[in-house]
């Protein structure tokens, strides 16, 4: 059994008995990586019915983050590449009839790129569609031949302002557009994943702006609008930590609806 | 086998005209028609018609009765003890009506069928202030024996003893046992007198064998199967049909088809009372009529509707006993949709969507239990269309036909849930459960009940020591299932010998060749406490904990140990030796009228009664808490998806549980994808992985909001149940009150 277990909990320090050595050994050569946990079934996490796998580690602080506890990367269990394949091919069959692949979400992906490139390397041989999800802040730390085993790159565009930008998650906006204009380059697919909060990412020429930006790369097969919402809170409030957004609802259908259109009369596909 | 006949008078082959002639001509063979006559369907679903202003009509009318009923529980009851001819026509709105007949003379109006058992009757008639007969009751306690009291009179002590410690529970012995179905598409096809005359000479064939047991047996069976033939007949003309010949129309073949079955229900009331395969075999007729024009598709839409409204007002008097056991009223109608031929050609049809179009026509229903035989080989708009109805209505079923077809032909049906048979050539005698974790604490502790204390099974030693040593328990629990599958078998013959004896299913009986296969079919509850359990023996520390008497009430674990339902072969091997085994120790020991030992992993809502009658168990359960229904992961402890969690029951191996394996999977319609279009495409996914790989039965639950508050208090009856939005998963059973109020708010307003 892969070590890493049920997402439906919260982790904390499930890797900080590891010397820090170890740490670093295993985030250079990718041998081993901290996964939060991984689920199987999903319909809403790329294209088909997937096996998904949370990395923990990530460098952002974005306000509305529903798994904060992915952040740190010990609070993650360590786990051998070897071991994350052994699951995965118990899955080979299923998720090709279905359609469907491995997604690598996060947490930031990236922060383990050696093990992330060690995992997609090994799914792609097994002829599993693969994706990951991420910011695209370390999307340099991937060579072009690495993406190249990469099927799909689900990028999250936070918002378009940078100086909303970084305060919304911490970090500004560009490398994120950077490297979703060498995605373009590559003719890389890709969907793009907008997070509407109300109050927060809702301003319509800043969605406008993202829409022409995304429009403009000529790989965008899908836009999704994410509609914010609350079950992620009783995870801020059981790490202890400040949320910011207690008092947001999520927005409606017809907000939802709203920026769906102004992705699409940028020429995207959006839902 | 089939017998020929002798060839036909004109006039009885008339209504024949259009149809390619066959074997079936010859011989009662209803799969040869279908085969040499239907039209394979491979489009989608645009060429259906709504429901008809008169189909609303009626439907309106029921539905005022419906809440009568629910109010009542019961709207009326017929003191006439049942019989295919003792209840007059009724009627629900008599000139509208395009298909007609009723089990009484009034829709609702329940029957009493005492020869199942005439305590179960009398009970039910007091709890819903009824008076019986005094000359019902006279013929029933002084005259004229029952099931019940005869298999009273043969059980042994032991198996008395099981009945009431819980271990062996639901047992068909005082009511009707069900899941036969007649081949009632023999009636519009071949016409009665056709099938009288065969059974005669089915009868005149035994002549010259000499009169044994068995022999004698078959010959009174066969005179009841007469009998119940000409009762038919009388039946329907009191309706005003003649039905001795085939139908000539598609009307009419829907009348007459309804009529047999409608004989079965006026006379059985079995736990299951299962419909077959229908839809494809009307197909025929169907289309015989649109090619011909004489039928417009709204018409027969219409047909097809009224025919459902008839099967969903098929109604039992039962106790409220019964009724909790099984979460409600279920008659089990049955209905086996799409698979593939033999041949290679998809049995869909245009009448298979009519079916499922019923759910829209009418508005969702659990009956009649329509079940798509599933296989990635059906027609892409076939089953898109199923994914979406089952998305829309919760009201599908699931089940392999790779599985079946190979096993049984491709002529079969589902009986009740997950039992497949070959119609008109195969019968079952059903047989409930076993509690199968009881079966694992009877082993620790030596035979003894856990709840109860008393000595149950034959004495021996329990457990010694204070921590639970695998080897040793595996060992106890091998004899422990050895003795448990011998009181089962026990129990099954004499149940099954006095149900022949004294509630004979005589017409569901005659539309079924001579000598049918006949199945046994065994059953097991608490299969994944049974894993769990063993697997907390097997990987972590169990200690037990004794009260005075010396009695293991409790266990005390410490360590990780695998969980059923996590595709982890290190437990789930533990769950497919438990299938295995047992059913290898219930072929040890001989059936009546040799019947082939099969079981099923199925609960129905009967997990909940089990679980409440036992202790607790090694895997950390508490007493009384629910068992997960069928073969379903523990609610709560398959923790990664649907995939995960489907791969670890498709393991459990089909040739030892060959009466079906059910899983019940529920899901938030949010979690099959972000829009309509996505969740279809990804339903019809996840159904071809399941199917493609060895999985058996499937029933997808699509929840709304009131079923979400519903499974704040019964976590039981929603397994596997996630709440997914993109990048994140929540287990809802397991969060806390306050956090599932959230969800629920945010699931269904807005955040969806």
């Amino acid at each position: 059994m892969l070590e890493a277990k049920s997402p439906f909990e919260l982790r904390v320090n499930l890797g900080k008995d590891l010397p820090e050595t170890a740490v670093k050994d295993a985030l250079a050569s990718g041998d081993m990586g901290f996964l939060h946990s991984f689920t199987t079934g999903s319909t809403v996490d790329g294209p088909g019915v997937r096996v998904v796998a949370w990395t923990t580690g990530c460098g952002w602080r974005c306000q509305y983050c529903h798994n904060p506890d992915t952040w740190t990367m010990r609070n993650g269990i360590p786990v051998s590449v070897a071991k994350a394949v052994e699951e995965l091919r118990k899955y080979r069959r299923g998720l090709q009839t279905m359609a469907g692949g491995l997604t690598i979400s996060g947490g930031d992906p990236l922060m383990q790129d050696r093990f992330v490139v060690k995992l997609l390397a090994a799914a792609r041989a097994m002829q599993v569609h693969t994706c990951i999800e991420t910011n695209g802040y370390f999307g340099e730390k991937l060579s072009d031949a690495e993406l190249a085993t990469i099927d799909l790159v689900m990028l999250g565009i936070k918002t378009w302002d940078d100086e909303r930008h970084t305060k919304l998650t911490g970090r500004p906006v560009e490398r994120t557009l950077a490297f979703a204009r060498r995605l373009s380059a590559l003719r890389k697919p890709m969907w793009v994943r907008f997070v509407l909060v109300p109050g927060l990412t809702d301003d319509p020429e800043d969605i406008a702006n993202i829409a022409k930006f995304a429009a403009g790369l000529g790989n965008v097969e899908r836009v999704e609008v994410l509609p914010f919402h609350q079950m992620g809170r009783f995870k801020w409030e059981q790490l202890g930590m400040r949320y910011a957004l207690d008092a947001v609802e999520a927005p409606s259908p017809e907000a939802v609806e709203r920026a769906c259109e102004i992705f699409r009369s940028a020429g995207l596909k959006a839902l | 086998m089939a017998a020929n006949v002798k060839e036909r008078a004109p006039d009885a082959t008339a209504p024949w005209e259009g149809f390619r002639p066959g074997i079936w001509h010859k011989e009662v063979n209803v799969r040869d028609f279908i085969q040499q006559n239907y039209t394979p369907y491979d489009g989608d679903a645009s060429f259906l018609a709504p429901a008809t202003a008169r189909t609303q009509g009626i439907w309106k009318k029921l539905n005022e009765l419906f809440v009568e009923e629910r109010k009542k529980s019961v709207l009326d009851v017929s003191p006439i003890p049942a019989s295919i001819t003792a209840h007059a026509p009724g009627y629900i709105d008599r000139d509208n009506e395009i298909i007609v007949g009723l089990q009484t003379d009034a829709p609702l109006k329940r029957a009493i069928m005492p020869n199942g058992g005439f305590r179960l009757v009398a009970t039910a008639l007091k709890t819903y202030g009824y008076t019986p007969d005094p000359n019902v009751v006279e013929t029933f306690t002084k005259y004229r024996k029952t099931h019940n009291d005869a298999v009273f009179d043969a059980y042994t002590a032991d198996v008395r003893r099981c009945r009431s410690s819980h271990i062996l529970t639901g047992l068909p012995d005082a009511y009707g046992r069900g899941r036969i179905i007649g081949d009632y598409r023999r009636v519009p096809l071949y016409g009665v007198n056709r099938l009288i005359e065969r059974k005669q000479e089915e009868k005149s064939a035994l002549d010259d064998s000499p009169s044994t047991d068995a022999i004698i047996r078959d010959r009174e069976e066969l005179a009841e199967q007469i009998r119940a033939l000409k009762e038919l007949l009388q039946m329907a003309a009191s309706y005003g049909f003649d039905i001795s010949l085939p139908a000539r129309s598609a009307r009419d073949a829907v009348q007459w088809l309804y009529f047999g079955y409608l004989a079965g229900v006026k006379e059985q009331n079995g736990a299951a009372m299962s419909l077959g395969r229908v839809s494809t075999f009307l197909d025929v007729y169907f289309e015989r009529d649109l090619r011909g024009g004489v039928l417009t598709e709204s018409q027969a839409q219409e047909i097809v509707d009224d025919f459902v409204i008839k099967l969903r007002i098929v109604r039992f008097l039962r106790t409220p006993e019964y009724d909790n056991l099984f979460a409600g009223d279920p008659t089990w109608v049955t209905e086996s949709i799409g698979g593939m031929g033999d041949d290679g050609r998809s049995l869909v049809t245009k009448s298979s969507f009519r079916m499922l179009q019923t759910l829209y026509n009418l508005g969702p229903a659990p009956e009649p239990n329509l079940t798509i035989w599933y296989t990635p080989q059906l027609p892409l708009g076939f089953r898109n269309f199923s994914a979406k109805v089952a998305i829309d209505t919760s009201a599908l079923q699931f089940e392999s036909d790779e599985i079946m077809r190979r096993s049984w032909g491709d002529d079969g049906a589902i009986a009740c849930c997950v039992s497949p048979m070959l119609l008109g050539k195969q019968m079952q005698f059903f047989g409930a459960r076993s509690n199968m974790a009881k079966c694992l604490l009877y082993a620790i502790n030596g035979g003894r009940d856990e709840v109860s204390g008393e000595q149950i099974g034959p004495t021996c030693a329990p457990v010694q020591g204070d921590v639970l040593d695998f080897d040793d328990v595996l060992a106890r629990f091998e004899k422990s299932m050895d003795w448990l599958a011998g009181v089962y078998v026990n129990a099954m013959n004499i149940i099954h010998y006095m149900h022949d004896k004294y509630a004979y299913e005589r017409v569901e009986m005659a539309l079924h060749d001579y000598a049918p296969l006949r199945t046994m079919a065994f059953g097991m509850a608490g299969l994944s406490v049974v894993a769990d359990s063993l697997s907390a023996i097997k990987h972590a520390k169990v200690r037990v904990v004794r009260d005075a008497t010396g009695l293991v009430t409790d266990y005390k674990t410490d360590g990780e140990f695998p969980k059923f339902g996590n595709n982890d072969n290190q437990v789930d091997q533990l769950a497919t030796w438990a299938v295995s085994t047992f059913m290898s120790k219930l072929r040890k020991y001989p059936t009546y009228r040799n019947a082939v030992h099969t079981q099923s992993i199925l609960t129905i809502t009967s997990n909940v009664v089990y679980g409440k009658a036992t202790g607790n168990t090694p895997d950390g359960r508490r007493l009384g808490e629910p068992f997960a229904p069928g073969a379903n992961p523990m609610h709560g402890r398959d923790t990664h998806g649907i995939h995960a969690s489907a791969a670890s029951v498709a393991k459990i191996p089909y040739r030892d549980a060959q009466d079906g394996i059910s899983l019940t999977v529920s899901l938030v319609p949010g979690g099959l994808g972000r829009v309509a279009e996505d969740r279809i495409t990804n339903l019809t996914s996840i159904l071809d992985g399941y199917f493609s790989s060895t999985g058996f039965h499937m029933n997808v639950n699509v929840l709304n909001r009131e079923m979400l508050v519903d499974a704040m208090d019964h976590p039981e009856n929603y397994p596997n149940l996630t709440i997914r939005v993109s990048g994140y998963a929540v287990n809802f059973i397991r969060l806390t009150r306050e956090q599932q109020t959230d969800v629920i708010n945010r699931t269904f307003h807005g955040s969806a």
